[in-house]
């Protein structure tokens, strides 16, 4: 852990670069900046090891706005460049900022493939089911439909759902959040931090000036009660302002239903209890509608790429060390290995 | 072989000749480019000279027998120094008449064929497009033919080992590889060892290998057939003193990455995503954990520039490598280590275009690419090996010039210097002189974009530093790292990116001429794989006592800064290039020079005789 176990602690503020926010009043990505500069401070984390990477969006802007190392790369290679700094310093501590369209349509391939090798990195994906930067096109989050400058007639091509994408490359963490609930992003966000290999975190963001409210079916206070449920580990799956309704397999078939508690003789013993380690309950809880799976869907921590490849360095510099008694060759024993010759003047 | 000493005729007079030409032509599966590196290294072992030139179909295992699957392995060795693998083939060795018919238009009238009579069947003919047989049409009466069934004296001589007929007869190509060592008295031992190395798991196939080359060597000393086939020596070559190994442009280079990422002190991050014929430089280099070296065999082209991009950052030494198509995806990014100044060099091994082009063809026409290739004014440095040996050197000054300058540089090889070998003089690693990079550490007045005085780069500064903490990226930027619109800087930063990269003609050599070239008359210019062809023609030219000149480019850009004024003392400029005029055009636009263009873009490189015609004609025409 990049903790910065001797330097006096920071508050959320200090991790806050001098930089001018320019993010439109009222967008979501001020409320995430927050909850990330307050995890940062909660967790001790060091700003020298510390590093922002994005792509490009209105979200992989956010590297300027923090304190610590940034890099603020090209359209959809963030989870590359990270990849690479982590292959150079495997202690860094890499956060991947990104939007649905950098890392999902022309970062898609990049973001597949971080997530399947394991590189110990934090993605967070800022979902707005839109286009911002551009003005508005619809993106491979909208919903078949969204009207846009792109598509006025509405458009043709299906959602992509972030979190099955993740758990069918087969991240080895996958997790839930909205942007304004400050209560719960944080905890996640930490979460994400403590876990050794890639960490996916989608978070649903208001873009106000393209796609407001495009979530207000499972965020707004009067819903969110009985359309969203958050998730924890070896709890019950038990949601609603009155914590009466629960989620339990389909008697006779393969997903979930929602159940009403002390209805039809149901009691907790028939919810499901939750459990993070369990790809399949991931996947049931990520392919439900309503109500939206937040918090920590999966968690089964494997090793990270970046630590097999200097594991396997170090490996077979040990194997020569003790091969050759101390003596291991150079370069130039490289160089001369297989046929030689000598000629004479 | 032990039953045929009785045969023996005791030694042979050999022929002293001062180089030959050989080139041993199969189908794709037939072993062709193994049997021409073991005759490489009996003939390194020798003490000649030698340039190779392996030429194989894209295709891994194209239907046997068709002309579309011949591989081909060409060997030029001699007593004297060897610049190209040869114009024109004195032995060719085909095992069926497919490789016959591609490879006869370039063996010299009078030469020999050996072939194996063994695959001359109806099916095999037909297959190749041979209405007739050609051994026995008269079509072959300008040249030696020596017809052996090599198939059947292969069975035979593997019989007693007890292998398979199949397995039996893919030791055809170790008859014909000892046959053609006893006709230029090689050494077989180095190839026995070899063997027995390689097949230690099956010591029955390394068994029946052995007797396969021994059968074809003794054939050779025994049958009545000393005369066509010829018995030669050719004496070892004068090369400078010193310890020799054969390396091929892929392992020069890689090994040369390595080394330059030591001088600095660097780790190496080497990240990229196979394609012929750039692949193999991945696969060197991933052999190598013992030496630190990490290796990425990212998703796409992309990521393995974005990821050597992210481990420069991070501190290390981020290199890709790939050749035309895949250079055009990183395009992008190439752009952003540019802008973001970090260290970073691109390895391009061209072959022939455009689009996917000829993949296991070479050619010399991503120039363009590599100097202009991207959006904007996004200048960076580009540098071209001339020789399978001289990558190494080039790798190191890459990486040299790419950390003390923060800046992409391009590396061009080739599929020709990719695959072929030589001689080479091994340098002493451990005597160079190490010039470990300087990191910034000191928070101090610390400005990411502050330039030094001197090379006008910035400071590395690597995550990781405590108070050192700066955000960078593609954007425009202030001096402080910080975005900026503001229309002087944008003006001021593109000058200096600008600047940066010329100054470095300050730091490299000034340009030479090669040794023995004439002060006027016509410079021949070169740069990359021309080396041997453009060098051998001008040797010759030059002792008919014409006027003429050698240049050869290692530096593309900067160019070194004397150029301009060594190439007006010429009266004309001749430039052969594989492409169809791409340096040519860049000295005109840079010295406003009548240079011309001699070109050539058949996946082949230049004839000897084809650059020494274009400068007769022109002083002919200038007499």
């Amino acid at each position: 852990m990049n903790v910065n176990a001797h330097a006096p602690a920071l508050n959320a503020k200090d991790y806050a670069s001098d930089q001018e926010v320019r993010w439109c009043p009222g967008c979501g990505d001020y409320a995430i900046l927050k909850a990330v500069l307050r995890t940062l401070a909660d967790l001790r984390a060091d700003p020298a090891k510390t590093v922002f990477v994005s792509g490009i969006g209105c979200a992989s802007r956010f590297p300027y706005y923090v304190s610590t190392y940034g890099f603020h790369g090209i359209h959809g290679r963030a989870p590359a460049i990270a990849t690479g700094i982590k292959l150079a310093n495997p202690d860094l501590d890499v956060w991947i900022i990104s939007g649905d369209g950098d890392a999902l349509s022309i970062g898609g391939n990049h973001l597949i493939h971080l997530l399947r090798r394991n590189v110990d990195v934090q993605i967070l994906l800022f979902n707005n089911e839109i286009y911002g930067l551009t003005k508005g096109q619809y993106s491979p989050t909208s919903h078949r439909g969204t009207r846009s400058p792109s598509s006025p007639f509405g458009s043709l091509d299906p959602a992509l759902s972030p979190a099955a994408l993740a758990l069918g490359a087969r991240a080895r963490f996958v997790a839930r959040a909205v942007d304004t609930q400050q209560a719960h992003l944080p905890g996640i966000l930490a979460r994400a931090r403590s876990h050794k290999g890639a960490s996916f975190v989608e978070i649903f963001q208001n873009c106000i000036v393209y796609n407001d409210g495009v979530f207000a079916d499972f965020t707004d206070k009067a819903v969110a009660a009985e359309a969203q449920i958050h998730v924890e580990h070896g709890k019950p799956l038990i949601f609603g302002r009155n914590r009466d309704k629960g989620l339990r397999l389909k008697p006779g078939g393969l997903e979930l239903e929602v159940v009403e508690l002390g209805k039809d003789g149901v009691d907790e013993s028939g919810i499901l209890v939750h459990d993070e380690t369990n790809h399949t309950l991931a996947t049931l809880l990520v392919a439900m509608d309503k109500p939206v799976a937040l918090g920590v869907l999966y968690c089964d921590p494997a090793p990270s790429y970046e630590r097999a490849v200097s594991d396997r360095i170090a490996a077979a510099q040990a194997e020569v060390e003790t091969r050759t008694e101390g003596q291991p060759p150079g370069i130039n024993a490289l160089l001369r290995a297989g046929t030689t010759w000598t000629v004479t003047g | 072989m032990e039953g045929s000493t009785a045969l023996k005729r005791g030694d042979v007079p050999r022929r002293h000749i001062e180089s030959a030409v050989v080139r041993f032509a199969g189908d794709s599966g037939d072993g062709m480019q193994l049997t021409g590196s073991r005759f490489t290294i009996a003939t390194a072992l020798a003490g000649n000279d030698l340039a190779t030139f392996p030429d194989f179909p894209a295709e891994i295992r194209a239907p046997a027998g068709t002309t579309y699957g011949v591989s081909a392995f060409q060997i030029n060795f001699g007593a004297r120094d060897i610049k190209t693998s040869g114009d024109v083939v004195d032995v060719l060795v085909a095992m069926n008449p497919a490789a016959l018919k591609v490879n006869l238009a370039d063996v010299r009238p009078g030469g020999l064929l050996i072939v194996d009579s063994g695959a001359f069947g109806d099916k095999n003919l037909r297959k190749a497009g041979y209405e007739a047989n050609p051994l026995k049409d008269g079509s072959l009466s300008d040249y030696r033919v020596v017809e052996i069934d090599m198939s059947q004296r292969t069975l035979e001589a593997v019989q007693p080992v007890g292998v398979t007929k199949k397995e039996g007869l893919r030791c055809k190509n170790m008859w014909a590889l000892g046959l053609v060592y006893w006709m230029f008295d090689r050494d077989r031992a180095s190839t026995i060892e070899w063997l027995k190395h390689k097949f230690a798991e099956r010591p029955e196939l390394a068994q029946a290998n052995i007797a396969a080359l021994n059968a074809g060597h003794a054939f050779g000393e025994t049958a009545e057939l000393s005369g066509e086939l010829g018995a030669f020596s050719i004496a070892p070559a004068k090369l400078p003193p010193g310890l020799y190994r054969n390396v091929t442009g892929t392992d020069a280079l890689a090994w040369g990455l390595l080394a330059g990422a030591r001088l600095r002190e660097l780790k190496l991050v080497f990240c990229s995503y196979p394609i012929t014929p750039a692949s193999g430089i991945l696969h060197a280099l991933a052999a190598l954990p013992y030496y630190g070296v990490v290796t990425f065999q990212a998703e796409d082209e992309i990521a393995a520039v974005c990821a050597a991009i992210g481990a420069s950052y991070a501190g290390a030494i981020g290199v890709t490598s790939s050749s035309g198509p895949g250079i055009a995806l990183k395009s992008e990014a190439i752009g952003l280590a540019v802008a973001a100044e970090l260290p970073l060099v691109v390895v391009n091994s061209q072959r022939a275009g455009p689009s996917t082009g000829m993949p296991t063809k070479t050619e010399q026409s991503d120039l363009y690419q590599a100097v202009f290739g991207r959006n904007a004014d996004c200048p960076l440095v580009v540098l071209a090996a001339r020789s399978p040996a001289d990558c190494f050197d080039c790798a190191i000054e890459a990486v040299r010039l790419a950390t003390t300058y923060m800046t992409p540089v391009m590396l061009l090889s080739d599929g020709y210097i990719a695959n072929a070998a030589e001689p080479w003089a091994l340098p002493d690693v451990d005597a160079m002189a190490h010039d470990p990079v300087a990191f910034r550490t000191d928070p101090e007045g610390f400005q990411p974009f502050a330039r030094d005085p001197q090379t006008l780069a910035r400071p590395w500064a690597v995550p990781g530093t405590p108070g050192l903490e700066h955000r960078i990226g593609g954007l425009e930027r202030d001096v402080d790292g910080n975005i900026s619109y503001d229309p002087e800087n944008h003006q001021r930063m593109t000058d200096q990116r600008m600047a940066k990269i010329a100054g470095i003609a300050d730091d490299i050599p000034e340009q030479g001429l090669e040794p023995g070239s004439a002060e006027r008359g016509i410079a021949v210019v070169g740069w990359g794989s021309t080396y041997g062809p453009i060098s051998r023609a001008v040797t010759n030219l030059r002792a008919e006592g014409l006027p003429v000149a050698h240049i050869h480019l290692r530096h593309i850009w900067p160019l070194p800064r004397n150029l301009g004024t060594l190439l007006k003392q010429f009266d004309r400029i001749l430039v052969p290039e594989m492409n169809t005029g791409q340096l040519v055009t860049l000295l005109r636009s840079e010295y406003l020079i009548p240079a011309e263009g001699l070109n050539k873009v058949t996946g082949k490189p230049f004839r000897i005789t084809e650059i020494e015609n274009a400068v007769r004609t022109r002083l002919e025409a200038a007499a």
